[in-house]
């Protein structure tokens, strides 16, 4: 799949905004005042940024409030309702905080459920997917929502908590890409079963429909990022897991070694999420005699 | 609403002859100028004369090469259209209800001006039916020429998909799938049919007829006497001229 920028910007930037929304709702850290309202102003950055970004892909961006419109089949539209939600009840719980002093932990709470139903939703966008067999699998959930929540843990300077996600999502990737690679292969879809020609013999492409590109195989058959992607993998979870999760267990908890193992988190999580896409085989491409 | 109907009153669709299509592509180029001039955005086509050219189509024919174990390779063309699913995937992840499939008649459409360009539904799609049209940023897809089968200004001979109406060969067929007395029913109950990716469980409408097997032979000692002399022994004035020459 084309591993397009406002994707993985939307679902690493949003996921991460959400998952500090998440630890703040619980009142996990206890903040107030200006400190209150810088660490929620980083959780709204990052989530709002996120969901903006995922409207530059659009054809057609100035209708885009018609997918809050069928919440009750598309995954896409109930993200974006979920997401509405989260930032409404979060934002509200959070102005009494910084503005009051009161804190609603009702408010809060179900914020935080909400801000957790918005990552899976996000997820099940790309585990709904049959046509995807890497992504289709609760797996893809799993990693997201503890994605999410490490990154949110660092966020929020909570250092065990953090530590324990952190080996908790660097277990869940490993599966995922591991079993990941496996899966396209085991749903047993072949150019055979595409064409349905294989009782003839053994099918091969002998002419492309057309002798240039087309949308199909730039959106689906994205082949470029695969030469580089094992050693992309072990980068990524460097960065993602294992640097972050050493300055959580060996360095001060202070806004310093904070911010530099969030960055570092962020960067590990964008090649993962880059990997994502450009690892992802699509069906259709069996069509093309490709993969 | 992009909920799928549980039922649709007609199910029409194609039926696609791999035995007789040619692979003229004459269907592609016929169903390009009807839905670029007719229902919808025109089908785009971008650096149309240039290094690389791309464009939108809803319509496209592969060729295959397929060996059998033994004899020889077959080549066969392989026309893929939207197979209007009676589970598409691509109407329920559609977060706007811009894609939907019709109650009437099974027909999966795109409404344009609802669509957002998200391109979620091409994704869901394992079949590749959906085009994105790069400069109307709106997804394209086969409508059945819904714009010309149910069209009272047009012969009643021409109310069919373009590409059927088009196809040199008699390839391609349209019909209710519902209706066990109709051309394409019959057709698949005499030739049996083949369903693309079942494992994908989208319930094609749009069936494929298999290419009939092939003739086989029997191999020939080509160096073989192939004809025997009529008569060993000349007769009658041949006989005569014989002894004559021989006596001679």
């Amino acid at each position: 799949m084309h591993p397009a920028p406002s994707i993985i910007i939307f679902t690493v930037l949003s996921g991460l905004g959400f998952g500090l929304l998440f630890w703040l709702g619980l009142g996990i850290p206890d903040t107030k005042g200006w400190d209150a309202f810088a660490i929620y102003a980083v959780g709204f950055i990052c989530s709002v940024v996120g969901l903006v970004a995922s409207t530059f892909h659009l054809g057609n961006p100035q209708r885009a409030w018609r997918a809050f419109t069928q919440w009750r089949s598309s995954w896409l539209s109930r993200e974006g309702w979920f997401a509405v939600l989260a930032l409404m009840f979060i934002g509200l719980y959070a102005l009494f905080i910084i503005f009051f002093e009161n804190r609603m932990n009702v408010l809060g709470f179900i914020g935080s459920i909400l801000c957790l139903i918005t990552v899976f939703a996000t997820s099940m966008i790309y585990a709904q997917m049959k046509s995807v067999p890497r992504w289709n699998h609760w797996t893809t959930c799993a990693l997201f929502l503890l994605l999410s929540l490490a990154g949110g843990a660092i966020l929020a300077g909570q250092s065990l908590a953090g530590l324990v996600l952190l080996i908790l999502t660097g277990i869940a990737q490993i599966i995922v890409w591991t079993k990941g690679d496996e899966r396209f292969t085991e749903r047993g879809s072949t150019i055979e079963t595409a064409t349905q020609l294989g009782h003839i013999g053994k099918v091969r492409l002998f002419e492309s429909p057309h002798t240039g590109t087309n949308y199909l195989l730039k959106e689906m058959v994205y082949q470029v990022g695969r030469k580089h992607a094992q050693k992309l993998r072990r980068i990524s979870f460097v960065l993602m897991c294992i640097v972050p999760a050493v300055i959580l267990l060996l360095l001060p908890s202070n806004l310093f070694f904070i911010a530099i193992a969030a960055l570092l988190h962020l960067g590990g999580t964008f090649i993962s999420r880059w990997l994502f896409f450009a690892e992802a085989e699509h069906v259709v491409g069996l069509y093309y005699g490709k993969r | 609403m992009t909920d799928l109907p549980k039922q649709t009153q007609r199910k029409l669709g194609l039926v696609i002859d791999l035995d007789t299509c040619v692979g003229c592509h004459a269907c592609v180029t016929a169903c390009k100028g009807w839905n670029t001039e007719n229902y919808g955005a025109p089908l785009s086509d971008k650096d149309a004369y240039g290094a690389d050219p791309v464009g939108t189509f809803l319509n496209r024919i592969h060729s295959y090469e397929v060996q059998p174990e033994q004899g020889c390779a077959q080549t066969i063309h392989f026309p893929k259209s939207c197979l209007h699913c009676d589970d598409a995937p691509c109407v329920t992840v559609c977060p706007t209800g811009a894609s939907y499939k019709r109650v009437e008649d099974g027909i999966v459409l795109v409404n344009e001006d609802h669509c957002i360009g998200c391109g979620l539904c091409a994704w869901a799609c394992p079949y590749g039916a959906r085009e994105m049209d790069q400069t109307a940023g709106v997804m394209k897809k086969c409508t059945l020429c819904v714009d010309r089968i149910y069209n009272q200004n047009l012969p009643e001979e021409d109310r069919v998909p373009a590409c059927v109406r088009t196809c040199p060969a008699g390839a391609r067929h349209f019909g209710d799938f519902s209706d066990p007395q109709s051309n394409v029913s019959q057709l698949i109950a005499e030739r049996g049919s083949l369903n693309l990716m079942p494992e994908q469980n989208t319930k094609p409408v749009n069936q494929y007829l298999p290419p009939r097997p092939k003739d086989t032979w029997t191999d020939v000692d080509s160096t073989a006497t192939t004809s025997t002399p009529v008569a060993q022994e000349p007769k009658g004035f041949l006989a005569w001229l014989d002894r004559t020459l021989d006596s001679l």
